[in-house]
Protein backbone atom coordinates (compact mmCIF):
# COMPACT_ATOMS: atom_id res chain seq x y z
CA UNK A 1 0.00 0.00 0.00
CA UNK A 2 1.09 3.53 -0.73
CA UNK A 3 3.03 4.64 2.42
CA UNK A 4 1.21 7.96 2.60
CA UNK A 5 -2.13 6.15 2.60
CA UNK A 6 -0.86 3.71 5.23
CA UNK A 7 0.31 6.57 7.47
CA UNK A 8 -2.99 8.37 6.93
CA UNK A 9 -4.96 5.32 8.02
CA UNK A 10 -2.71 4.81 11.05
CA UNK A 11 -3.16 8.44 12.07
CA UNK A 12 -6.94 8.05 11.75
CA UNK A 13 -6.75 4.93 13.87
CA UNK A 14 -4.76 6.64 16.61
CA UNK A 15 -7.06 9.66 16.52
CA UNK A 16 -10.14 7.47 16.92
CA UNK A 17 -8.71 5.54 19.85
CA UNK A 18 -7.53 8.69 21.62
CA UNK A 19 -10.86 10.45 21.07
CA UNK A 20 -12.69 7.35 22.27
CA UNK A 21 -10.68 7.27 25.48
CA UNK A 22 -11.32 10.94 26.20
CA UNK A 23 -15.04 10.50 25.46
CA UNK A 24 -15.21 7.56 27.86
CA UNK A 25 -13.54 9.56 30.64
CA UNK A 26 -15.87 12.47 29.93
CA UNK A 27 -18.99 10.32 30.22
CA UNK A 28 -17.80 8.59 33.36
CA UNK A 29 -16.87 11.84 35.16
CA UNK A 30 -19.81 13.98 33.99
CA UNK A 31 -22.14 13.33 36.98
CA UNK A 32 -19.38 13.88 39.53
CA UNK A 33 -18.30 17.10 37.83
CA UNK A 34 -21.86 18.41 37.72
CA UNK A 35 -22.31 17.64 41.41
CA UNK A 36 -19.04 19.40 42.30
CA UNK A 37 -19.97 22.48 40.27
CA UNK A 38 -23.42 22.63 41.84
CA UNK A 39 -21.86 22.41 45.30
CA UNK A 40 -19.53 25.26 44.37
CA UNK A 41 -22.45 27.34 43.14
CA UNK A 42 -24.32 26.82 46.41
CA UNK A 43 -21.21 27.71 48.40
CA UNK A 44 -21.00 31.06 46.63
CA UNK A 45 -24.62 31.81 47.56
CA UNK A 46 -23.70 32.24 51.21
CA UNK A 47 -20.85 34.50 50.15
CA UNK A 48 -23.07 36.96 48.28
CA UNK A 49 -25.79 37.14 50.93
CA UNK A 50 -24.40 37.56 54.45
CA UNK A 51 -25.76 35.20 57.13
CA UNK A 52 -27.34 37.95 59.21
CA UNK A 53 -29.68 38.84 56.32
CA UNK A 54 -31.50 35.51 56.17
CA UNK A 55 -32.62 32.56 58.25
CA UNK A 56 -33.82 30.28 55.47
CA UNK A 57 -32.04 27.79 53.28
CA UNK A 58 -31.05 29.70 50.14
CA UNK A 59 -30.56 26.58 48.09
CA UNK A 60 -34.16 25.40 48.46
CA UNK A 61 -35.66 28.87 47.95
CA UNK A 62 -35.01 28.89 44.25
CA UNK A 63 -37.06 30.69 41.60
CA UNK A 64 -36.66 30.98 37.86
CA UNK A 65 -36.26 34.42 36.35
CA UNK A 66 -36.02 35.59 32.78
CA UNK A 67 -35.42 38.84 30.96
CA UNK A 68 -34.79 39.62 27.34
CA UNK A 69 -32.01 42.15 27.93
CA UNK A 70 -30.85 42.58 31.48
CA UNK A 71 -29.62 39.12 32.49
CA UNK A 72 -27.15 38.55 29.67
CA UNK A 73 -29.11 35.80 27.97
CA UNK A 74 -32.76 35.19 27.18
CA UNK A 75 -32.88 31.79 28.83
CA UNK A 76 -34.29 31.31 32.32
CA UNK A 77 -31.84 31.93 35.17
CA UNK A 78 -31.98 30.75 38.76
CA UNK A 79 -32.43 33.19 41.60
CA UNK A 80 -32.43 32.39 45.32
CA UNK A 81 -34.70 34.27 47.71
CA UNK A 82 -33.44 35.11 51.19
CA UNK A 83 -36.03 35.56 53.93
CA UNK A 84 -35.93 36.68 57.56
CA UNK A 85 -38.91 35.51 59.62
CA UNK A 86 -40.58 34.52 56.34
CA UNK A 87 -40.34 38.05 54.97
CA UNK A 88 -38.13 38.54 51.90
CA UNK A 89 -34.87 40.29 52.79
CA UNK A 90 -32.58 39.74 49.80
CA UNK A 91 -32.16 37.85 46.57
CA UNK A 92 -29.21 36.28 44.77
CA UNK A 93 -29.57 36.27 41.00
CA UNK A 94 -27.46 34.20 38.62
CA UNK A 95 -26.61 36.37 35.66
CA UNK A 96 -24.32 36.48 32.65
CA UNK A 97 -21.90 39.08 31.31
CA UNK A 98 -22.00 38.21 27.63
CA UNK A 99 -19.20 40.54 26.53
CA UNK A 100 -16.19 39.30 28.47
CA UNK A 101 -12.83 39.27 26.71
CA UNK A 102 -12.91 35.54 26.03
CA UNK A 103 -16.64 34.89 26.02
CA UNK A 104 -19.37 34.97 28.60
CA UNK A 105 -18.78 35.32 32.32
CA UNK A 106 -21.21 33.65 34.76
CA UNK A 107 -21.76 35.51 38.01
CA UNK A 108 -24.10 35.69 41.01
CA UNK A 109 -25.26 39.06 42.36
CA UNK A 110 -26.72 39.45 45.84
CA UNK A 111 -29.16 42.34 46.28
CA UNK A 112 -30.82 43.61 49.46
CA UNK A 113 -34.44 44.72 49.69
CA UNK A 114 -33.52 48.38 49.13
CA UNK A 115 -31.62 47.56 45.94
CA UNK A 116 -28.11 47.77 47.42
CA UNK A 117 -25.68 45.09 46.30
CA UNK A 118 -24.63 42.70 49.09
CA UNK A 119 -22.01 40.77 47.15
CA UNK A 120 -20.90 39.56 43.74
CA UNK A 121 -19.12 36.33 42.90
CA UNK A 122 -17.81 35.09 39.57
CA UNK A 123 -18.85 31.49 39.05
CA UNK A 124 -17.36 30.73 35.66
CA UNK A 125 -15.15 32.55 33.21
CA UNK A 126 -12.48 32.12 30.56
CA UNK A 127 -10.67 35.41 31.04
CA UNK A 128 -6.90 35.72 30.77
CA UNK A 129 -5.01 34.34 33.77
CA UNK A 130 -3.05 37.07 35.53
CA UNK A 131 -4.98 39.85 33.78
CA UNK A 132 -8.76 39.46 33.56
CA UNK A 133 -8.98 36.74 36.18
CA UNK A 134 -8.66 39.35 38.97
CA UNK A 135 -12.47 39.41 38.92
CA UNK A 136 -12.26 36.14 40.85
CA UNK A 137 -12.47 36.55 44.60
CA UNK A 138 -9.63 34.08 45.13
CA UNK A 139 -7.32 36.22 42.96
CA UNK A 140 -8.16 39.70 44.28
CA UNK A 141 -10.71 41.63 46.32
CA UNK A 142 -11.79 43.76 43.35
CA UNK A 143 -15.24 42.21 43.35
CA UNK A 144 -15.88 43.58 46.87
CA UNK A 145 -16.05 47.08 45.40
CA UNK A 146 -19.67 46.36 44.53
CA UNK A 147 -20.80 45.85 48.13
CA UNK A 148 -23.20 48.54 49.26
CA UNK A 149 -23.51 50.17 45.83
CA UNK A 150 -26.81 51.38 44.42
CA UNK A 151 -27.97 52.06 40.87
CA UNK A 152 -29.75 55.41 40.67
CA UNK A 153 -31.01 55.07 37.10
CA UNK A 154 -30.22 53.18 33.89
CA UNK A 155 -27.76 55.87 32.82
CA UNK A 156 -26.07 56.25 36.21
CA UNK A 157 -22.59 57.42 35.18
CA UNK A 158 -20.73 56.02 38.18
CA UNK A 159 -21.51 52.49 36.97
CA UNK A 160 -18.52 52.24 34.68
CA UNK A 161 -14.80 51.63 34.97
CA UNK A 162 -12.68 54.65 35.88
CA UNK A 163 -11.43 54.91 32.31
CA UNK A 164 -15.05 55.46 31.20
CA UNK A 165 -15.72 58.03 33.91
CA UNK A 166 -17.13 55.68 36.51
CA UNK A 167 -16.00 54.66 39.97
CA UNK A 168 -14.80 51.09 39.47
CA UNK A 169 -11.11 50.28 38.98
CA UNK A 170 -10.07 48.62 35.79
CA UNK A 171 -7.07 46.28 35.71
CA UNK A 172 -3.77 47.28 34.16
CA UNK A 173 -3.77 45.54 30.81
CA UNK A 174 -7.39 44.37 31.06
CA UNK A 175 -10.27 46.81 30.68
CA UNK A 176 -12.82 44.71 28.80
CA UNK A 177 -13.22 42.15 31.57
CA UNK A 178 -14.05 44.54 34.46
CA UNK A 179 -16.19 46.63 32.11
CA UNK A 180 -18.27 43.57 31.24
CA UNK A 181 -18.73 42.63 34.91
CA UNK A 182 -19.66 46.19 35.95
CA UNK A 183 -22.29 46.33 33.21
CA UNK A 184 -23.69 42.94 34.15
CA UNK A 185 -24.01 43.85 37.84
CA UNK A 186 -25.69 47.16 36.97
CA UNK A 187 -28.16 45.41 34.66
CA UNK A 188 -28.97 42.82 37.30
CA UNK A 189 -29.78 45.54 39.83
CA UNK A 190 -31.93 47.29 37.22
CA UNK A 191 -33.75 44.00 36.59
CA UNK A 192 -34.33 43.66 40.33
CA UNK A 193 -35.66 47.21 40.63
CA UNK A 194 -38.08 46.65 37.73
CA UNK A 195 -39.40 43.31 38.99
CA UNK A 196 -39.04 43.49 42.75
CA UNK A 197 -42.60 42.69 43.81
CA UNK A 198 -43.08 40.01 41.16
CA UNK A 199 -39.85 38.28 42.20
CA UNK A 200 -40.78 38.00 45.86
CA UNK A 201 -44.33 36.87 45.06
CA UNK A 202 -43.13 34.02 42.87
CA UNK A 203 -43.56 30.44 44.04
CA UNK A 204 -40.39 28.41 44.62
CA UNK A 205 -39.42 25.85 42.02
CA UNK A 206 -36.50 25.51 39.70
CA UNK A 207 -37.11 22.21 37.98
CA UNK A 208 -34.23 19.74 38.24
CA UNK A 209 -32.11 21.90 40.47
CA UNK A 210 -34.28 21.27 43.49
CA UNK A 211 -31.92 19.29 45.66
CA UNK A 212 -32.39 15.56 45.40
CA UNK B 1 18.96 -3.06 38.37
CA UNK B 2 21.78 -0.54 38.43
CA UNK B 3 20.51 0.59 35.04
CA UNK B 4 17.24 1.58 36.68
CA UNK B 5 19.15 3.27 39.49
CA UNK B 6 21.14 5.24 36.91
CA UNK B 7 17.86 6.09 35.16
CA UNK B 8 16.40 7.36 38.41
CA UNK B 9 19.46 9.44 39.19
CA UNK B 10 19.26 10.96 35.73
CA UNK B 11 15.68 12.05 36.22
CA UNK B 12 16.13 13.31 39.75
CA UNK B 13 19.45 15.14 39.46
CA UNK B 14 21.83 14.73 36.55
CA UNK B 15 19.27 15.43 33.84
CA UNK B 16 16.52 17.06 35.87
CA UNK B 17 13.90 18.43 33.45
CA UNK B 18 13.58 21.77 35.22
CA UNK B 19 17.13 22.44 36.42
CA UNK B 20 19.23 20.92 33.66
CA UNK B 21 17.06 20.45 30.59
CA UNK B 22 15.20 23.69 31.44
CA UNK B 23 11.93 22.33 30.09
CA UNK B 24 8.41 23.06 31.31
CA UNK B 25 9.36 26.44 32.76
CA UNK B 26 6.03 28.11 31.94
CA UNK B 27 3.91 26.10 34.38
CA UNK B 28 6.88 25.90 36.76
CA UNK B 29 7.13 29.64 37.20
CA UNK B 30 3.43 30.41 37.10
CA UNK B 31 2.16 27.80 39.52
CA UNK B 32 4.95 27.43 42.09
CA UNK B 33 3.64 30.15 44.38
CA UNK B 34 2.85 27.74 47.18
CA UNK B 35 4.03 24.27 48.11
CA UNK B 36 0.58 22.74 47.58
CA UNK B 37 0.08 24.30 44.13
CA UNK B 38 3.54 23.11 43.09
CA UNK B 39 2.89 19.64 44.49
CA UNK B 40 -0.50 19.43 42.77
CA UNK B 41 0.81 20.40 39.35
CA UNK B 42 3.86 18.19 39.83
CA UNK B 43 1.71 15.16 40.58
CA UNK B 44 -0.52 15.83 37.56
CA UNK B 45 2.56 16.21 35.33
CA UNK B 46 4.13 13.02 36.73
CA UNK B 47 0.91 11.12 36.04
CA UNK B 48 0.90 12.35 32.45
CA UNK B 49 4.64 11.61 32.00
CA UNK B 50 4.17 8.08 33.33
CA UNK B 51 1.12 7.44 31.14
CA UNK B 52 2.64 8.94 28.01
CA UNK B 53 5.98 7.14 28.36
CA UNK B 54 4.25 3.79 28.92
CA UNK B 55 1.83 4.32 26.00
CA UNK B 56 4.54 5.44 23.60
CA UNK B 57 6.80 2.59 24.63
CA UNK B 58 4.03 0.00 24.24
CA UNK B 59 3.04 1.34 20.83
CA UNK B 60 6.50 2.14 19.49
CA UNK B 61 6.46 -0.78 17.06
CA UNK B 62 3.29 0.52 15.44
CA UNK B 63 4.23 4.17 15.08
CA UNK B 64 5.95 4.87 11.76
CA UNK B 65 8.81 7.34 12.01
CA UNK B 66 7.20 9.89 9.69
CA UNK B 67 4.09 10.39 11.78
CA UNK B 68 5.60 9.91 15.22
CA UNK B 69 5.30 13.54 16.35
CA UNK B 70 1.55 13.91 15.61
CA UNK B 71 0.93 10.56 17.29
CA UNK B 72 2.91 11.57 20.40
CA UNK B 73 0.99 14.85 20.56
CA UNK B 74 -2.33 13.00 20.27
CA UNK B 75 -1.43 10.57 23.03
CA UNK B 76 -0.23 13.34 25.35
CA UNK B 77 -3.24 15.56 24.62
CA UNK B 78 -5.72 12.74 25.37
CA UNK B 79 -3.91 11.92 28.59
CA UNK B 80 -3.90 15.54 29.73
CA UNK B 81 -7.60 15.94 28.89
CA UNK B 82 -8.40 12.81 30.87
CA UNK B 83 -6.31 14.04 33.82
CA UNK B 84 -8.12 17.37 33.65
CA UNK B 85 -11.54 15.69 33.69
CA UNK B 86 -10.51 13.47 36.59
CA UNK B 87 -9.24 16.45 38.58
CA UNK B 88 -12.42 18.38 37.80
CA UNK B 89 -14.41 15.47 39.21
CA UNK B 90 -12.28 14.34 42.17
CA UNK B 91 -10.03 17.26 43.19
CA UNK B 92 -12.29 20.23 42.46
CA UNK B 93 -10.66 22.78 44.79
CA UNK B 94 -7.20 22.04 43.44
CA UNK B 95 -8.60 22.08 39.90
CA UNK B 96 -9.91 25.60 40.51
CA UNK B 97 -6.63 26.70 42.06
CA UNK B 98 -4.48 25.39 39.20
CA UNK B 99 -7.00 26.57 36.62
CA UNK B 100 -5.68 26.90 33.11
CA UNK B 101 -2.30 25.33 33.94
CA UNK B 102 -3.72 21.82 33.94
CA UNK B 103 -4.51 21.76 30.22
CA UNK B 104 -1.23 23.63 29.68
CA UNK B 105 0.62 20.49 30.82
CA UNK B 106 0.26 19.51 27.16
CA UNK B 107 2.75 22.23 26.24
CA UNK B 108 5.33 21.01 28.77
CA UNK B 109 8.20 20.12 26.46
CA UNK B 110 9.56 17.67 28.99
CA UNK B 111 6.75 15.25 28.17
CA UNK B 112 7.13 15.11 24.40
CA UNK B 113 10.90 15.37 24.96
CA UNK B 114 10.98 12.13 26.95
CA UNK B 115 8.60 10.42 24.52
CA UNK B 116 10.92 11.26 21.64
CA UNK B 117 14.27 10.81 23.38
CA UNK B 118 13.57 7.74 25.46
CA UNK B 119 10.18 6.04 25.37
CA UNK B 120 10.10 5.59 21.60
CA UNK B 121 13.43 3.74 21.77
CA UNK B 122 13.21 1.64 24.92
CA UNK B 123 11.02 -1.03 26.42
CA UNK B 124 8.17 -0.45 28.80
CA UNK B 125 9.73 -0.85 32.25
CA UNK B 126 12.71 1.49 31.69
CA UNK B 127 10.39 3.98 29.97
CA UNK B 128 8.00 3.87 32.89
CA UNK B 129 10.83 4.44 35.37
CA UNK B 130 12.22 7.26 33.22
CA UNK B 131 8.82 8.92 33.04
CA UNK B 132 8.24 8.49 36.76
CA UNK B 133 11.64 9.80 37.76
CA UNK B 134 11.57 12.76 35.41
CA UNK B 135 8.16 13.59 36.84
CA UNK B 136 9.38 13.23 40.41
CA UNK B 137 12.44 15.37 39.63
CA UNK B 138 10.18 18.05 38.18
CA UNK B 139 7.85 17.81 41.19
CA UNK B 140 10.75 18.19 43.63
CA UNK B 141 11.80 21.41 41.93
CA UNK B 142 8.19 22.62 41.96
CA UNK B 143 7.94 21.88 45.68
CA UNK B 144 11.34 23.46 46.49
CA UNK B 145 10.51 26.62 44.52
CA UNK B 146 7.00 26.62 45.96
CA UNK B 147 8.36 26.43 49.51
CA UNK B 148 10.85 29.26 48.90
CA UNK B 149 8.25 31.51 47.31
CA UNK B 150 5.59 30.73 49.90
CA UNK B 151 7.92 31.36 52.86
CA UNK B 152 9.39 34.54 51.40
CA UNK B 153 6.15 35.84 49.95
CA UNK B 154 3.52 34.87 52.52
CA UNK B 155 5.40 33.58 55.52
CA UNK B 156 3.52 30.28 55.46
CA UNK B 157 4.08 26.70 54.37
CA UNK B 158 1.52 24.16 53.21
CA UNK B 159 -1.24 26.72 52.83
CA UNK B 160 -4.17 25.17 50.99
CA UNK B 161 -3.24 21.61 51.95
CA UNK B 162 -6.92 20.66 52.09
CA UNK B 163 -7.12 21.12 48.30
CA UNK B 164 -4.85 18.12 47.89
CA UNK B 165 -5.29 16.02 51.02
CA UNK B 166 -8.91 16.64 51.90
CA UNK B 167 -10.56 18.35 54.86
CA UNK B 168 -8.31 16.54 57.35
CA UNK B 169 -5.47 18.81 56.21
CA UNK B 170 -7.33 22.06 56.75
CA UNK B 171 -5.06 23.17 59.59
CA UNK B 172 -1.72 21.92 58.32
CA UNK B 173 -0.66 25.46 57.45
CA UNK B 174 2.59 26.37 59.18
CA UNK B 175 2.79 30.09 59.82
CA UNK B 176 6.47 30.90 60.04
CA UNK B 177 6.03 34.60 60.54
CA UNK B 178 3.38 37.26 60.10
CA UNK B 179 3.57 39.83 57.35
CA UNK B 180 1.70 43.09 57.10
CA UNK B 181 2.28 43.15 53.36
CA UNK B 182 3.16 40.18 51.22
CA UNK B 183 6.65 40.25 49.72
CA UNK B 184 5.21 40.66 46.27
CA UNK B 185 8.32 39.91 44.21
CA UNK B 186 8.50 36.38 45.53
CA UNK B 187 4.86 35.76 44.65
CA UNK B 188 5.05 37.07 41.07
CA UNK B 189 6.76 35.41 38.07
CA UNK B 190 9.87 37.67 38.04
CA UNK B 191 10.65 36.56 41.56
CA UNK B 192 10.10 32.97 40.49
CA UNK B 193 12.66 33.44 37.69
CA UNK B 194 15.19 34.88 40.10
CA UNK B 195 14.72 32.16 42.70
CA UNK B 196 14.85 29.52 39.96
CA UNK B 197 18.18 30.90 38.79
CA UNK B 198 19.38 30.72 42.38
CA UNK B 199 18.37 27.07 42.69
CA UNK B 200 20.14 26.19 39.42
CA UNK B 201 23.25 28.01 40.65
CA UNK B 202 23.20 26.10 43.94
CA UNK B 203 22.81 22.80 42.08
CA UNK B 204 25.77 23.67 39.87
CA UNK B 205 27.89 24.59 42.91
CA UNK B 206 27.04 21.25 44.53
CA UNK B 207 27.99 19.44 41.32
CA UNK B 208 31.30 21.35 41.05
CA UNK B 209 32.22 20.62 44.65
CA UNK B 210 31.37 16.94 44.24
CA UNK B 211 33.57 16.80 41.16
CA UNK B 212 36.42 18.58 42.93
CA UNK B 213 36.16 16.24 45.91
CA UNK B 214 36.29 13.24 43.59
CA UNK B 215 39.40 14.55 41.83
CA UNK B 216 41.17 15.23 45.13
CA UNK B 217 40.70 11.66 46.27
CA UNK B 218 41.87 10.07 43.05
CA UNK B 219 45.57 9.08 43.01
CA UNK B 220 47.58 11.39 40.83
CA UNK B 221 47.98 9.65 37.46
CA UNK B 222 51.54 8.46 36.96
CA UNK B 223 53.03 10.18 33.93
CA UNK B 224 55.13 7.82 31.89
CA UNK B 225 58.11 9.57 30.38
CA UNK B 226 58.62 8.49 26.82
CA UNK B 227 62.19 8.22 25.68
CA UNK B 228 62.42 9.34 22.09
CA UNK B 229 66.19 9.71 21.75
CA UNK B 230 69.41 8.43 23.24
CA UNK B 231 69.96 5.37 25.29
CA UNK B 232 68.41 4.84 28.71
CA UNK B 233 71.14 5.29 31.36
Amino acid sequence: MNPVAKNGILLCGFASVCTGLVTLTFIKTKPTIEAAELKNRYATLSQVIPDELHDNSLVTSCIQVQDDHLLGSQEPHQAYVATLNNKPSAIAIETIAPNGYSGQIDLIVGIKLDGAVTGVRIVNHKETPGLGDKIEKRKSDWVDAFIGTQVRDPKDPVWAVKKDGGRFDQFTGATITPRAVVTAVKNTVLFYQANQSALFAQAYGCGETNDE
Amino acid sequence: MSDLKELSWQGLWKNNPALVQLLGLCPLLAVSGTVINGLGLGLATTLVLLGSNISVSLLRAFIPNEIRIPVFVMIIASLVTSVQLLMNAFAYELYLALGIFIPLIVTNCAIIGRAEAYASKNSVLPSAIDGLMMGVGFTLVLVALGALREVLGQGTLLEGAEQLFGPVAADWTIQLYQLDHNFLVALLPPGAFLLMGLIIAIKNIIDEQAKARKLRHQPKPVIERARVSGKAQ
